[in-house]
């Protein structure tokens, strides 16, 4: 077998693992799908009637690619407390000792949460359709709209595989997810389009990939409100572009750094 | 030490420092094919340190170590085809069954997927782990988890096993449980180094033992070798009454191979002696012809305390030297202590007695065996 299926092979029987564990711990999916429909459901029904959005648009529609886009970006960091836990349960250290390749664990942790995301999305899929939340565009751009969204997550959760690996409890890297997360998805034209912040805060939320991820999805699943004007920064005059840049950024730091962090990890 | 071409684990001159504290100071090692190693030490000695650097998880600072004649530093995947290593804690997915867990490693050692299954089945049935083996671990025991662990390092019948602390937390029936399934293994000729904080188990499934203690070893021997340094066997009574001490005094003076210890306060008195249970028969006999009213007596052998005392003049956990105001008035006067190891018998009664009463006479053999206390038969069957 070569080197890369071996990889392969090795990274399967690892998600195949975790898999396994969404399944006996429900509660953890049902968590994770719990806090995105009660977004939606607030911010359609709460929020919606006193946001308007420019040109015409229905805030439904423009709310619901932001809401995805910070929900994926919360399932990453499923990557980091997963990984954290591991290595606080001695089992980093078990795979650490088996002859299987270095960067399955990591391969599989951050696949099998790609399996996770996929599922939120189409739960959230489902609640944004009944709240009136429509694809206006082609099968085959709405699912470009999804796949921008998790190869973004997909970056992230390398992210979170290095912080999982550097930290000593999975509840801190829920801690520090919480505020890196928060804000970073909320500075940015997820819930409110851009040009209604303040000077500083537009250029941030403008430049931040979270927005333009969110525009690249509300392009392609066809949400953006007639008759609205995308603001003149580059990164969202070219979102899908911009997004991928960032995505080979990330994985291009990450992986190495993940990595090496997993070789030298020492639990306990 | 041992030394030749057939040595499975050989480590030279390891050092691993952890900022400030040096958790290995220069260890050697050497285990011959199909023997087993004991390596023992208290809490904090570095035998988890030792087992990482030799099971790959760990870099050592300075050093060398080979494992199944391969470089642990130049090929460590080398090494990791060729061992099975049960971590101090046991590192078991709780999410999976018994089996998904077994058969998740077979498939890491890529036995494929009919064999990874089938290895499992068998190593389930054979820690008696079949019942709960499409149950998640969560529900299993200390015990069972232990076994389930292990079971994972014997996943590709490795050459060389590692079992650190493998029986620390377990009740005594699981211990001496993890004794008979560790014997089985070593009798089918697998290599093993074991550690472990009681020497008792040191002495029941080792070949050779080594004291380790702040990194650096500083005893090694077999466990006879190492008893005999410490002053083997003795006889600990209590008598009913104060007036009896000098006549058991004396009846065990004609027994003893040493000074016998007597302590006023306590009733008690210590005497070194050799010769088994057969002794303590004896004393048992020649004092109830003198009519000494006995209350307790049994047998003692040295344990982990005891050969720390001697090697170290410290008692092996630091909490135990802070010891109690009271330790001074168990101790004999100065002027009775001599260079050989009267004045350390005093105080290895009182960490006895703090660790584990002694066996009472005539119940030795029905005592569960976790107990270090000697008298019975079972000692003598340290598996060579
Ligand atoms: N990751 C670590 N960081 C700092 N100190 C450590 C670490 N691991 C072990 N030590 C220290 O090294 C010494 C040896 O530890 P260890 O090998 O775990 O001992 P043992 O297994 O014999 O109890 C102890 O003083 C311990 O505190
Ligand atoms: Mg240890």
């Amino acid at each position: 077998m070569s080197a890369t299926l071996q990889v392969l092979a090795d990274s399967a029987v690892v998600a195949k693992r975790n898999l396994i564990k969404i399944k006996r711990v429900p509660d953890l999916l049902v968590f994770t799908l719990l806090s995105p429909i009660m977004f939606i459901l607030l911010f359609a029904y709460v929020f919606g009637s006193a946001i308007d959005v420019p040109g015409d648009g229905n805030y439904r529609e423009f709310l619901i690619p932001g809401i995805f886009a910070q929900t994926v970006i919360f399932g990453a960091t499923i990557t980091g407390a997963g990984l954290a836990e591991d290595m606080q349960k001695g089992i980093i250290d078990r795979f650490r000792s088996l002859p299987m390749s270095r960067m399955a664990v990591l391969v599989g942790r951050t696949g099998s949460d790609v399996v996770n995301n996929v599922l939120v999305i189409v739960v959230m899929s489902l609640t944004g359709l009944l709240v009136g939340w429509r694809i206006r565009t082609s099968v085959l751009e709405a699912l470009g709209g999804f796949v921008v969204l998790l190869l973004f997550a997909y970056a992230v959760s390398w992210v979170f595989a290095y912080v999982g690996l550097l930290v000593p409890s999975p509840e801190v890297v829920n801690n520090a997810s919480f505020m890196i997360i928060f804000p970073v998805t909320f500075v940015a034209n997820t819930f409110v389009p851009s040009e209604r912040l303040p000077g500083p805060l537009r250029s941030f939320a403008e430049w931040n990939p979270v927005s333009s991820v969110t525009q690249a999805s509300r392009e392609l699943f066809g949400n953006v409100p007639p008759g609205a004007t995308v603001p003149d920064a580059w990164s969202l005059q070219h979102p899908v572009l911009y997004t991928l840049l960032w995505v080979v950024i990330i994985l291009a730091v990450f992986i190495p750094l993940a990595t090496r962090q997993y070789k030298r990890a020492a639990s306990r | 030490m041992h030394t030749g071409g057939t040595d499975v684990i050989r480590a030279t001159g390891l050092v691993k420092r952890y900022g400030q504290v040096t958790a290995l100071a220069g260890l050697d090692l050497a285990v011959p094919e199909g023997t087993v190693l004991g390596l023992l030490g208290p809490n904090g000695a570095g035998k988890t340190t030792a087992v990482r650097i030799l099971t790959t998880l760990l870099e050592a600072d300075e050093g060398t170590a080979e494992v199944a004649g391969i470089d642990v530093r130049s090929n460590p995947q080398g090494v990791r085809e060729r061992i099975g290593l049960s971590g101090q804690y046991a590192a078991v997915d709780e999410y999976l069954t018994g089996f998904e867990n077994l058969d998740m490693i077979g498939r890491l050692y890529r036995l494929g997927r009919k064999p990874s299954r089938e290895r499992a089945r068998e190593l389930l049935e054979r820690f008696a782990l079949s019942d709960a083996a499409d149950r998640p671990v969560k529900t299993y025991s200390g015990g069972m988890r232990r076994r389930l662990d292990l079971a994972g390092a014997l996943v590709a019948a490795p050459q060389v096993l590692f079992l650190d602390e493998p029986t620390t937390g377990l009740d005594p029936r699981s211990r001496t449980g993890m004794w008979e399934v560790i014997r089985e293994l070593v009798a089918s000729g697998t290599t093993l180094l074991l550690t472990t904080q009681y020497l008792e188990e040191a002495d029941r499934l080792a070949d050779d033992i080594v004291v380790i203690d702040h990194g650096r070893v500083i005893a090694h021997g077999t466990s006879d070798e190492l008893k005999a340094t410490v002053g083997g066997e003795r006889v600990e009574l209590v008598v009913r009454s104060q007036q009896d001490l000098p006549t058991a005094q004396r009846v065990l003076a004609e027994l003893a191979v040493g000074e016998v210890q007597v302590e006023q306060g306590s009733r008690r008195l210590v005497a070194p002696v050799s010769g088994g249970a057969g002794v303590l028969v004896e004393a048992v006999r020649r004092l109830d012809a003198e009519g000494v009213d006995v209350l307790d007596v049994g047998m003692r052998r040295p344990t982990l305390d005891d050969v720390f005392l001697s090697l170290t003049g410290q008692p092996a956990d630091p909490s135990a030297a802070a010891g109690g105001p009271d330790q001074g008035s168990a101790e004999p006067p100065p002027e009775r202590r001599g260079p050989t190891d009267r004045g350390r018998s005093a105080r290895r009664a009182a960490a006895a007695t703090q660790a584990s009463p002694p066996a009472s006479a005539g119940s030795g053999t029905g005592r569960a065996p976790a107990a270090p206390t000697g008298a019975h038969v079972p000692n003598e069957e340290v598996v060579r």
